[in-house]
């Protein structure tokens, strides 16, 4: 069974890195993108897709780590290695704190006060546009955006440091949900009154789940901006809140790969109508509709219920 | 202008906005209250209102109070139908879960307010108020000659703005009618009280929950149609309305209308005087994170009993 | 006698101002399969779940193994042993058999291997080994119970606390459970039950709750015998 799972990460990660070659550069170029995002809803699907946390909030724990790489990068004049740690650190404080404080609540009232601050973590970006420039955002330089001596500014410096995070990320959180930590958190999703009353630390488990998932969503901010070289508000707001969810239930809630998918889907969705209209949001809209009338699961979960049922 | 002039009139601009949120806040209580859903597009609802209420006035052309008028009847009724709509194509299918329904009213959302743009446009347009005359506004001083009233320059208010605080008054006291004094209000409560104790006593339960989701969405049009005369018609203008019938409906009590109406112009009197004062900016942090902690704290104001 | 295992004193549960348990002082010997018995609305759920902390307690301690848990959150409770089954079924729905019960066998066992022995030993002892892979939302009823038992079993507890795991069971199932609960030698045992042939064949002694108070405590023989419990069981039988 685990053979199979690595064999799939493996398989996927070999793909991708064949693809590059392949792959003409706007494409290669989008599929840079696509990594850092699915590594953000990668970071989201723990929280949501297996411990059952539907939180409307993650945009900030992006934006915790897009300011914190980016801020010290510009403000600091840091080297990218410890502006990248800082980012990990300030998603890993903003992360604990608001778990702690929202895992209090439950169900709708757990949506809702994650929303609400990561509205106010949105604020607070607008307030302090001396730094931040607000929505309009700043550019990091180039000559600065390079991680052990690999400039990220070419495409293929981007690419690879996308796909070294993404593989990095894939693994790790595979081997996590497959590790008796993950099961015990797919139990609490399940059920989580039956999984205290076996004598797991239910709030605490929680707490984790939900700090690890908001590190890895700031560490997909924080590769964005240094990947992309730009920082703006527009990251902080509702809408990048939503895209993980939206990549995690299009692809899959609670599969390993499923916001891989969701994201690649996505992302092309949204790429193509752009081209048509500027209200490509409205596919974001109808993607949302459809999916929770008509295929709740995903294209990997109903993969998986349907034919697949290995599937990690 | 002194403090005490300002004060005043950042307490009149203060009941305008308490006014409309309180008939916004009430759609998403009353709707909450009833059906014990959230619904994440009603500020899209109240963005509707304010754009039908454009088309309708600029197709007419006529008067203006004659296009506003007709917007007043017309917008609510269509958003109400659309709402209604959305109730029974989406809602009822995934039979209310609540993180379903939040998922779906998410992208209900993005439909509306992107269908918008595609086809009002991005541009703000303005809808022309029936009347408008400039009301000055007398303040008092005690100077030599003892007490003295006087006319401070610019402290006035129109009377477009006063019209606006009278119709909410009304229609908030019609829907209390509704709510109390009606067999249909009657329905509502039972459905809210046990929907499955209704459904057995004969109330068709669906069709009740059509109805109260378009009420709300109703609401929301109202207080946007009331508004757009002032406040120009955006496709993007229903962000602000949503937080802050959040903020009110939490404060309030989910489902209570006295607790809405009176959160509704606490928070809506604070907003005017707080932004008058200070950064608007600071103050919606603050206001946000206040609400947040009032749930964190007092869940039981979101959840009701059903908290465990 | 025994070393008592579990101890309350004046254990006090109030709702809304309605005393649902008042002042229970309960001694449960180790080893001992002790059925708790009474009328509906007596008490005993909630008597039970004050134990192991699903309910929070008004007033009063328990004390268990010697140590006062009464501060205690539920899962902390557990962990030192004791395990409880749920009145209304409460199964990982979406997982499997398997799963489930090494769910409550690996918060205690370090290894995979340990786990993967002891959820064999416990789906084979329950029978339920030939449905290993099945979804537990899937099984019968009955079968939905017997996992809940199974998942009780695999935390080796030191006291396993059971509401009214006999209820929707067929016959045979229920002649079933009654030869697991007295293979269970050295476990203690505490039962809600409202089937009287279980309770008089299983447990050593019976203890009765009428309106939140214990009413009387002996033998099966005893309990049979008095006139109280008699009249309790009557007078609500025909009010």
């Amino acid at each position: 069974m685990t053979g199979k799972d690595a064999a799939l990460h493996l398989g996927v990660l070999a793909v991708l890195l064949a693809a590059f070659f392949v792959l003409p550069e706007y494409h290669s170029g989008s599929l840079a993108r696509i990594m850092v995002l699915a590594v953000y809803a990668m970071g989201y699907n723990l929280a949501f897709g297996y411990t059952g946390l539907l939180s409307l909030g993650h945009a900030l724990f992006f934006a915790a780590g897009m300011y914190g790489l980016a801020l010290s990068m510009q403000i600091g004049g840091w080297p990218a290695l410890p502006a990248f740690l800082l980012a990990l650190g300030a998603a890993l404080a903003v992360a604990g704190a608001v778990g702690v404080l929202a895992l209090r609540t439950r169900g709708v009232g757990f949506m809702i006060v994650t929303l609400m601050f990561a509205q106010a973590g949105y604020l607070t970006v607008l307030y302090f546009g001396a730094w931040t420039r607000g929505d309009e955002g700043f550019a990091l330089p180039q000559e600065v955006r390079n991680l052990f001596g690999l400039d990220v500014t070419t495409p293929a410096g981007r690419y690879f440091a996308a796909l070294a995070l993404f593989a990095v990320v894939l693994l790790a959180l595979g081997a996590l949900v497959r590790a008796p930590f993950g099961r015990t958190l797919i139990a609490i999703r399940e059920n989580e009154a039956r999984a205290a009353m076996l004598g797991y630390d239910v709030q605490r488990l929680k707490w984790i789940a939900f700090v690890v998932s908001g590190v890895v969503s700031g560490a997909a901010g924080a590769a964005y901006a240094l990947l992309f070289g730009y920082a703006g508000a527009t990251f902080a707001g509702v809408q990048y809140s939503i895209f993980p969810l939206l990549y995690v239930l299009l692809g899959g809630a609670g599969t390993t790969l499923g916001p891989f998918v969701g994201a690649v889907f996505m992302f092309y969705l949204i790429d193509l109508s752009s081209g048509i209209t500027t209200a490509y949001m409205l596919v974001a809209g109808l993607a949302l509709v459809l999916l929770t009338l008509f295929l709740p699961q995903g294209i990997l979960g109903t993969l998986r219920r349907r034919a697949l049922p290995w599937l990690p | 202008m002194e403090f005490g002039p300002h004060l005043m009139l950042a307490t009149l601009e203060g009941a305008v906005t308490a006014a409309i949120l309180a008939l916004t806040a009430m759609g998403l209580s009353v709707v909450f209250g009833v059906m014990r859903v959230v619904n994440v597009a009603h500020g899209e609802f109240y963005m509707l209102g304010a754009v039908i209420a454009w088309f309708v006035a600029s197709t007419l052309g006529a008067h203006p109070a004659v296009g506003f008028v007709a917007a007043l009847v017309i917008a609510p009724l269509l958003v109400g139908s659309l709402a209604a709509l959305a109730d029974v194509l989406i809602l009822q299918r995934i039979s209310y879960d609540p993180e379903r329904t939040i998922v779906a009213t998410i992208g209900l959302l993005y439909i509306i307010q992107q269908t918008t743009l595609m086809t009002f446009g991005p541009d703000a347009r303005p809808v022309e108020a029936p009347f408008n005359s400039r009301i000055a506004l007398p303040w008092f001083e005690f100077g030599d000659g003892g007490f003295a009233l006087y006319w401070p320059w610019g402290l006035s208010i129109t009377s477009y703005k006063l019209f606006v605080i009278a119709a909410a008054v009304v229609i908030l006291a019609a829907l209390w009618l509704l709510m109390t004094r009606t067999k249909a209000g009657l329905v509502m409560r039972a459905t809210q009280q046990d929907s499955a104790m209704a459904q057995a006593f004969g109330i068709p339960v669906a069709r009740v929950y059509a109805l109260v989701f378009g009420l709300g969405a109703a609401l929301a049009a109202m207080g946007a149609v009331l508004i757009v005369p002032i406040q120009q018609a955006h496709y993007l203008m229903g962000g602000d309305p949503l937080l802050l019938s959040f903020i009110v409906v939490i404060i309030g009590g989910l489902g209570s209308l006295p607790g809405t109406v009176i959160a509704a112009v606490l928070i809506g009197m604070s907003d005017g005087i707080i932004s008058v004062f200070f950064s608007p900016t600071l103050a919606k942090i603050l206001a946000t994170l206040a609400v947040a902690m009032v749930l964190v704290f007092r869940p039981q104001g979101l959840m009701g009993k059903s908290a465990a | 006698m025994a070393a008592v295992i579990l101890s309350t004193r004046g254990l006090t549960k109030t709702y809304a101002g309605v005393q649902a348990n008042t002042d229970i002082d309960f001694d449960l010997p180790e080893g001992e399969i002790r059925a708790i018995i009474g009328p509906n609305g007596a008490g005993k759920s909630t008597f039970v779940g004050m134990l192991c902390g699903r309910i929070p307690a008004t007033r009063g301690s328990v004390t268990f193994a010697g140590r006062d848990i009464s501060a205690l959150p539920a899962h902390r409770r557990i962990a030192l042993g004791i395990a409880y089954t749920f009145q209304i079924t409460s199964v990982f729905a979406g997982l499997s058999v398997h799963e489930n019960v090494a769910l409550a066998a690996r918060r205690r066992l370090s290894s995979s291997a340990e786990t993967e022995a002891k959820v064999a030993e416990v789906l084979e002892r329950v029978g339920l080994a030939d449905r290993a892979g099945q979804i537990a939302g899937d099984l019968s009823y009955g079968h939905q119970r017997i996992l809940e038992i199974g998942m009780g079993l695999a935390q080796a507890p030191r006291l396993f606390i059971l509401d009214e795991p006999t209820q929707g069971l067929a016959e045979t199932e229920i002649a079933e459970f009654k030869d697991l609960i007295r293979s269970l030698t050295g476990t203690t045992i505490l039962l809600i039950e409202h089937n009287m042939g279980v309770v008089m064949e299983t447990a050593d002694r019976i203890t009765v709750l009428n309106f939140g108070q214990v009413l009387a405590e002996g033998t099966p023989d005893e309990i049979r015998a008095n006139p109280e419990v008699q009249a309790a069981y009557l007078g609500t039988a025909h009010a």
